[in-house]
């Protein structure tokens, strides 16, 4: 007993006061890929070398979705101009797909115009429900919101990451978070995976059990927008194939920063991920 | 090299011995691989097994239709000394072949898989039931076949329900739980049946996190089928991407640098690091004693940030590349290792302390999930599982690669195969990765961190393997005609284990299950893919 009492004050605190103070900043974090237009010359090595299939180039249109970014770098290995490089950037979570959609108009290495919310291919579930109803979710969950997590097919990942999230160092418990077991409980659904063929009845009744309303929430690479799985015969890709989704948390896994502020951000609590109104062509 | 000869002789020698005429004994690059009749594959898999103290390391089918005509299954064995196949033909029209399960059950498994994806069906094989596949798949529809069209939805179907095994009896209750756990587990369905809180039987019901990956790696060239290795799991992501890349490589002959081989090695001791300690925190949690699980995920979490600040991702994603590594390690970053683990491996120390010291810990692991020596042998577990058991398998020792050749990896062995005996084997391992990490960060030796890769060969295949932080990894690669990929196969670690947690529970308690599932803490994304 006694060396319990002792090990638990020696260890201290160590929990994290983000969001409140942000953490410092890693340098070498791959997070959000930023694009020096002015340098890009189209000539689409980025496009071939993404595993996930995320980046298209159309005329000097370059598009590259966040969604299913799994921020390998690969892009910014094969620029052969320097164009392209990941930034330590992490809070991308979006209340709507279209906005993680970073569309570059680049044209012989002239930047032209700002950014613009990109269109997005698939049949994607309008989160029509929660969102009408939002305001009052957030009256009523701001300070108390209980999530069921749910793998839906993940490569266990952001499910490591979200049980980070319950862990001494993240402590959502002290944002007035917590992770019930039932779905009957829960107030949000925090999907994980692609949504794999044998687990989607599964997301589909946990789904129906949550009490109205509730949110729903897409973490990772593969539940926003499939990840290197697309195409596969095993995989819906991704969350909103299935169900309506109020916020999209990219990464591969998001750290579990990026988690607080995506929950957070249903919440109403922080700010959606915005794309820079103008192309860095400093 | 002369000795490598003589001993390659000495195999092929005994093989020729143990075989019969009618098996055909070739030579591919390391490895042995035997061409026996479709008939013979039993008697040739169980003779080479006793005879050689071999292992079943994977198994492979594969559709060879356009090429040979017909299907193709290779059972490839860890001998001590190298790895050898046995290969054999089928015949596409009745796509059967004898089972090989009766000789060796550590072949149940793969045989029920090749039933599903290809539809080849092992005759005389006990249990036939569904496996990667679930109820609501067409019968007569193979993913794996080269015929099959990814493109083309599959239906979901009216399917037989999954037969489970029911026990009957006075007091004989059953207790289906899953896919969906009350915690922030992976999915997976568990049927125990009990008499009070004795369980008798239990039964699992897996694969419900099944991707495709190993279809969608064909036709991809091999650089680009490194992220599907990479994402297959994220606790072993980059054990799965180090053995991806070493069959690609051992498929085009390509030779990698010593210091991206050594950056290889100590990241993969990272990511045994990181997992070991977190895995003894979650086995606090199973246990409910708070305040271990605390200690060890905070520890966990040094350890990932260390990660982050190495490789760019706290999973060790991103790393990976054919011919080396993607990124170099600096000074400023080496020498950041040193000292992280530095200070870790003393809270490490105390945590140990504490967990051993507290009686009521103790009293739960001791004498609880026990696995024998021989089922363990018999049903081919690895890694920590096989460890705690008394078997002492660890392929950065039996057959090193990266930098672990030059490395001293001690055998760290158990006997009495209880969750303690677990628990014990990772403290232990986590000691010698701590020391391990420590030698390579500080001297990684200079040259370039990789290799340019040569075009791969038309139809060669290539062995990749890894002791990942859960027991070998086994990565089987096949190129087609353009040298892209043909076929693609992961036996991780969590594949040979899943069947002995299954036999580690009946006898205990309905409460002790998430403990000792804990203790073996197999990966269900790394099983299913």
């Amino acid at each position: 007993m006694l060396n319990v009492l002792r090990a638990g004050l020696r260890m201290g605190r160590v929990t994290t006061s983000y969001p409140a103070s942000r953490d410092p900043v890693n340098p070498a974090y791959r997070g959000r890929p930023a694009l020096e237009a002015s340098r890009c010359t189209c000539c689409s090595d980025c496009v071939t070398a993404c595993p996930a299939q995320v980046i298209s180039l159309v005329g000097s249109t370059l598009r590259l979705d966040l969604a299913g970014c799994i921020f390998c770098g690969l892009c910014e290995d094969a620029c052969p101009e320097d164009a392209i490089h990941l930034t330590p950037e992490f809070e991308l979570a979006a209340e709507n797909r279209a906005d993680l959609v970073e569309v570059w108009n680049v044209s012989g290495g002239q930047a032209v115009t700002p950014r613009q919310n990109g269109a997005v291919a698939g049949n994607v579930i309008p989160a029509t429900e929660a969102r009408r109803l939002n305001g009052r979710i957030r009256t009523l969950l701001a300070r108390s919101l209980h999530i069921r997590h749910m793998d839906a097919g993940s490569d266990n990942a952001c499910d490591w990451e979200i049980a980070a999230l319950l862990g001494p160092v993240y402590d959502v418990q002290r944002l007035g978070i917590d992770v019930v077991a039932s779905p009957r409980h829960a107030d949000m659904l925090l999907v994980t995976g692609p949504v794999t063929r044998h687990l989607e009845p599964a997301l589909r009744a946990t789904y129906e059990a949550m009490p109205r309303p509730g949110l729903v929430v897409a973490v990772g690479d593969e539940a926003c927008g499939g990840g290197v799985l697309k195409g596969s015969y095993a995989v819906a890709g991704g969350v909103d194939r299935v169900l309506p989704v109020d916020v999209y948390i990219p990464g591969s896994p998001p750290r579990p920063q990026a988690l607080i502020h995506g929950i957070l951000l249903a919440l109403g609590g922080t700010q959606p991920y915005r794309q820079p109104q103008t192309v860095g062509t400093e | 090299m002369t000795s490598v000869a003589v001993q390659s002789v000495t195999l092929e020698d005994q093989v020729r011995g143990l075989l019969t005429d009618r098996a055909v004994v070739r030579h591919t690059g390391e490895r042995l691989a035997v061409e026996v009749p479709v008939t013979d594959l039993p008697e040739s898999c169980a003779r080479l097994q006793h005879g050689l103290q071999a292992t079943l390391a994977t198994m492979v089918g594969y559709d060879d239709r356009a090429r040979s005509g017909g299907y193709r299954l290779a059972y490839v064995f860890q001998a001590p000394d190298n790895w050898l196949s046995v290969e054999a033909a089928i015949d596409p029209e009745t796509a059967a072949f004898p089972s090989v399960t009766p000789r060796l059950p550590a072949a149940h498994l793969y045989e029920r898989e090749v039933h599903d994806m290809l539809g080849l069906v092992p005759e005389g094989h006990p249990d036939l039931r569904r496996l990667v596949l679930h109820d609501d798949w067409p019968a007569g529809v193979y993913p794996l076949r080269k015929d099959f069209d990814p493109a083309i939805p599959v239906p979901r179907v009216e399917g037989a329900p999954h037969r489970f095994h029911h026990l009957h009896g006075e007091g004989i209750v059953e207790i289906p739980v899953g896919p969906i756990h009350a915690g922030v587990i992976e999915p997976g369905h568990f049927r125990f049946a009990a008499v009070g809180e004795v369980v008798l039987h239990l039964e699992t019901r897996l694969f419900y996190t099944h991707r495709g990956i190993e279809k969608l790696a064909e036709g991809k060239t091999a650089a680009q089928a490194l992220a599907l290795a990479e994402h297959t799991c994220g606790a072993c992501a980059l054990s799965h991407a180090v053995a991806y890349c070493q069959a690609v490589e051992a498929l085009a002959g390509a030779e990698v640098p010593g210091r991206a081989a050594a950056i290889r090695s100590l990241l993969l001791e990272l990511e045994r690091l990181y997992n070991h300690v977190g895995d003894l925190g979650n086995m606090c949690a199973g246990v409910g004693f708070a305040v271990g699980a605390s200690h060890g995920a905070w520890l966990k979490e040094l350890l990932q940030r260390l990660n982050e600040r190495v490789a760019g991702n706290r999973f060790l994603r991103g790393v990976g590349r054919l011919g080396g590594v993607r990124r170099d390690i600096e000074t400023s970053q080496a020498l950041d290792i040193q000292q992280t683990l530095h200070q870790v491996r003393g809270e490490f120390e105390r945590f140990v302390e504490l967990v051993l010291e507290t009686s009521s810990v103790m009293e739960r692991f001791r004498g609880t999930g026990r696995v024998e020596t021989e089922s363990a042998r018999a049903l081919g577990a690895v890694g920590v599982a096989a460890r705690a058991s008394g078997l002492t398998g660890d392929l950065r020792r039996d057959q090193p690669y990266a930098a672990y050749g030059a490395l001293m990896v001690p055998e760290v062995v158990q006997s009495q195969g209880d969750v303690q005996a677990r628990a014990q084997v990772r403290i232990e391992e986590t000691r010698a990765s701590f020391a391990l990490a420590q030698q390579l960060a500080s001297d990684l030796p200079d040259g370039p961190i990789s290799a340019r890769m040569p075009s791969l060969p038309p139809f060669a295949v290539g062995l990749g393997y890894t002791e990942s932080p859960r027991g070998s990894n086994v990565h089987w690669v096949r190129t087609g005609a353009d040298g892209t990929i043909d076929r693609y196969r992961i036996r991780s670690a969590s594949f040979c284990n899943w069947p002995v947690v299954a036999l580690a529970v009946p006898g205990n308690m309905v409460p002790d299950f998430p403990l000792i599932n804990k203790s073996f803490e197999l990966c269900y994304a790394c099983l299913d893919r």
